[in-house]
């Protein structure tokens, strides 16, 4: 039983297809997720309970059950029923690649809501009642304050939810899908070196992972820039 | 919804599933503090170890560390042991893989839990507690310890909710939890939406006591709170 | 001299003990019970099964008193090991790490491949007939790597985590065909959910027996391939694989 260096450099090209496709479910599942997150927040900051009650819901059940429930409600439960099965949805939902973008991008919403919701409120109050002095009407505060206020205070913990998108896409590997977990496994199925392919494949995460890490970091000196601001000691 | 007789599946699979929660819970919270402890050493080589092992654990999805101890884990159990020179066969199951790895997970972010809460712990009372004669470990458990359970609980609860949910991971490797089991009696009355739901309720449930522990032991770790209307 | 003396002592005493011992030690035999219809438990917790009744077959045939118990599978080399029992019964395959380990005796099965589909499909299980379709298999089995292997060039491949994930996806449609180990399938096939469908095509030989562990070393695997060879001689065999198969396992 010996640790086999050869085996990864032979499949590495295999595992970096993989890696491509978890790129690609982490970044659409988060375009779409920021998508349904930012009226799923206004609704829960709202001051109306109805408006505020839908999403609560939508949230606590996808924060609160895990997300293999969720992708396998939708890749095996959708398939329970004739009414879907005969759908226009059907092609859609027999992919599981779209099982996997929806399933992501639906878990990775309420997370991404709860984040934005609780920017919102850490808006300094003063900032509203200033843009409604400012006789602002309430679309235009909100595209022009409290969203790209909201952005760069969530921007942090955002980005975290981002890492965590990455580690969760791993499991659609467990719908058939050969993202670079899905490939190691379906490797291992040949060559019989759990240890060496899971290694490759625990260190090609980490790379994706450092890469996003930095660039978070730069578009996040971007996005705050003015935390980073220093006067120019020329000018004092 | 229509369980056809398999309710009594979830239920058993729901306590498994509580049982490799807290198995893991337990064993992470050692980890979390022998982590953080680490991390606040003076020992250039303790803090190397464990800034590499939370940061690898936190880059690496949860579901990989699963399957590497569960399909790697005879591997390397037997490799440690040849090298004591012991040549058993060691086969590593489910549930042992799974509270390895979900303590793991656990432990990693438990270590930041610890190791801000321990900072928010003045210098003063280490000195304070030498001052009096006692040594390192003693003042750990004496002094430290007791207050860093209340700074830690509701940091902890958060993680444990995330545990909680991950423990569904270890159904893929056969474990017969709720997810499992859920599975089980999917495949067997073909009412997979029925079933997975099923399961997702139960798991709402579990999450909600959790925090209703929480909730509890924070109460209980802050007497000032006590007997108040929180 | 005092050594070969000492030798011959030996000799002696374990020649003298020898048909004491056998008549009063049982062979303890240890099986999973959790991989129908092999070995699993009734509802009186009584181990059943194919692996058990050829288990007691075995013993009849050895002339000699057998106890059968229940181990975890992960636990059951290592049970073997620290002489907890004294054989394994349990539909284990030979493999090369195994063989490290243990010693096994002749098979008694063997574990073949087939094609399941469903029975409106008309199915041509050859390279040719499959291009084109996905066909699914469980993942780290024996039917996943062979798909992966000699199919993958001309199908889709899709691999599950359970054989139960594999037939939903069969019965929803989204496969057209599953690679899966012949006599579990049977079972499912045995099951409503399973009425639509059956076995397509040839079996697939793999080379995989399955045969019973003793420790290394052990004279019982000796006795153990005689006494399968005399089973299988007299129709024993036979009448037990009937009570679970229409067709021979051997």
């Amino acid at each position: 039983m010996s640790w086999e260096w050869s085996v990864i450099w032979e499949y590495l090209p295999r595992l970096w297809q993989g890696a491509l496709l978890t790129l690609e479910l982490v970044f659409f599942s988060g375009l779409i997720g920021i998508i349904l997150a930012v009226p799923l927040a206004l609704m829960r900051a709202s001051h109306n309970w109805v408006l505020r009650a839908l999403p609560f819901a939508y949230i606590f059940f996808f924060r609160g059950t895990p997300l293999l429930v969720q992708i396998f409600l939708i890749y095996y439960g959708a398939a329970q029923f004739d009414v879907i099965k005969d759908s226009a949805l059907w092609p859609v939902l027999k992919e599981p690649y779209w099982c996997a973008i929806i399933a992501f991008s639906l878990n990775t919403a309420a997370y991404s809501a709860e984040l934005i919701r609780g920017a919102i409120q850490a808006i300094p109050k003063g900032e509203i009642e200033v843009s409604q002095a400012l006789g602002m009407s309430k679309a235009t505060m909100i595209r022009r304050i409290i969203l790209p206020r909201s952005f760069g205070i969530v921007f942090p913990a955002y980005s975290n939810e981002l890492l965590l998108m990455l580690k969760g896409s791993a499991l659609a590997s467990t719908i058939t899908l050969l993202d670079l977990t899905g490939m190691a496994r379906t490797i291992i199925a040949r060559t019989y070196t759990p240890l060496e392919m899971f290694f490759a494949a625990g260190m090609m995460y980490l790379i994706i992972a450092g890469v996003m890490i930095g660039c978070f970091r730069l578009l996040e000196r971007r996005i705050n820039r003015y935390q980073y601001y220093k006067l120019d000691p020329s000018q004092r | 919804m229509e369980l056809q007789g398999f309710g009594h599946l979830l239920l058993s699979g729901t306590w498994m599933t509580v049982q490799l929660a807290v198995s893991s819970l337990l064993i992470g919270l050692v980890i979390g503090l022998i982590g953080a402890s680490a991390k606040l050493s003076d020992s250039r080589i303790l803090r190397g170890i464990a800034t590499g092992y939370t940061t690898i654990i936190r880059g690496i999805p949860e579901l990989l560390l699963v399957l590497t101890l569960y399909f790697g884990g005879s591997q390397l159990i037997m490799l440690v042991a040849a090298w004591f020179g012991h040549d058993d066969y060691i086969e590593v199951g489910p549930f042992a893989a799974g509270v390895a790895a979900l303590s793991i997970a656990f432990g990693a972010y438990a270590t930041e839990v610890f190791r801000m809460a321990m900072l928010e712990i003045p210098k003063g009372q280490w000195e304070s507690a030498a001052a009096m004669g006692m040594g390192k470990i003693q003042t750990f458990f004496r002094i430290i310890l007791p207050q860093l359970w209340r700074l830690s609980i509701p940091g902890l609860g958060n993680l444990f909710q995330v545990l909680l949910k991950d423990t569904a991971l270890v159904s893929v490797v056969g474990l017969n939890e709720l997810m499992r089991q859920a599975a089980v009696g999917a495949a067997n009355t073909k009412q997979p939406f029925d079933f997975y739901m099923a399961a997702a309720l139960l798991y709402l449930g579990l999450t909600l006591i959790a925090t209703v522990i929480t909730m509890m032991l924070e109460r209980w770790s802050k007497p000032e709170l006590r007997g108040s209307r929180a | 001299m005092i050594r070969k003396l000492f030798a011959a002592g030996i000799a002696l005493a374990t020649l003298a003990a020898a048909p004491v011992t056998l008549a009063a030690d049982k062979i303890r035999i240890a099986t999973e019970g959790a991989y129908a219809p092999f070995n699993m438990v009734d509802s009186d917790g009584n181990l059943i099964g194919f692996d058990v009744d050829i288990a007691n077959a075995l013993c009849e045939q050895m002339e000699v008193e057998c106890e059968i118990v229940a181990q975890d599978w992960d636990g059951i080399i290592p049970g073997l090991r620290a002489r907890k029992y004294d054989a394994i019964i349990a539909s284990m395959s030979i493999t090369e790490e195994r063989l490290r380990v243990v010693d096994f005796s002749e098979k008694y099965y063997s574990n073949v491949l087939a094609f399941v589909a469903g029975k409106d499909k008309n199915l041509d299980v050859s390279k040719k007939g499959l291009n084109g379709l996905v066909v699914g298999a469980q993942r780290a089995t024996i039917a996943g790597q062979m798909l992966e292997d000699k199919y993958s060039d001309v199908v889709t491949v899709k691999l599950y985590d359970t054989q139960d994930n594999a037939y939903l996806d069969l019965a929803s449609g989204r496969l057209d065909a599953l690679l899966s180990d012949k006599f579990p399938a049977y079972d499912w096939l045995r099951t409503d959910d399973g009425q639509g469908f059956e076995f397509k095509g040839e079996d697939l030989d793999i080379n995989d027996e399955i045969g019973i562990a003793v420790r290394k070393g052990d004279d019982l695997k000796d006795d153990f391939s005689a006494a399968i060879k005399a089973i299988v001689a007299n129709g024993k065999y036979e009448e037990i694989n009937k009570k679970y198969f229409p067709f021979s396992i051997y």
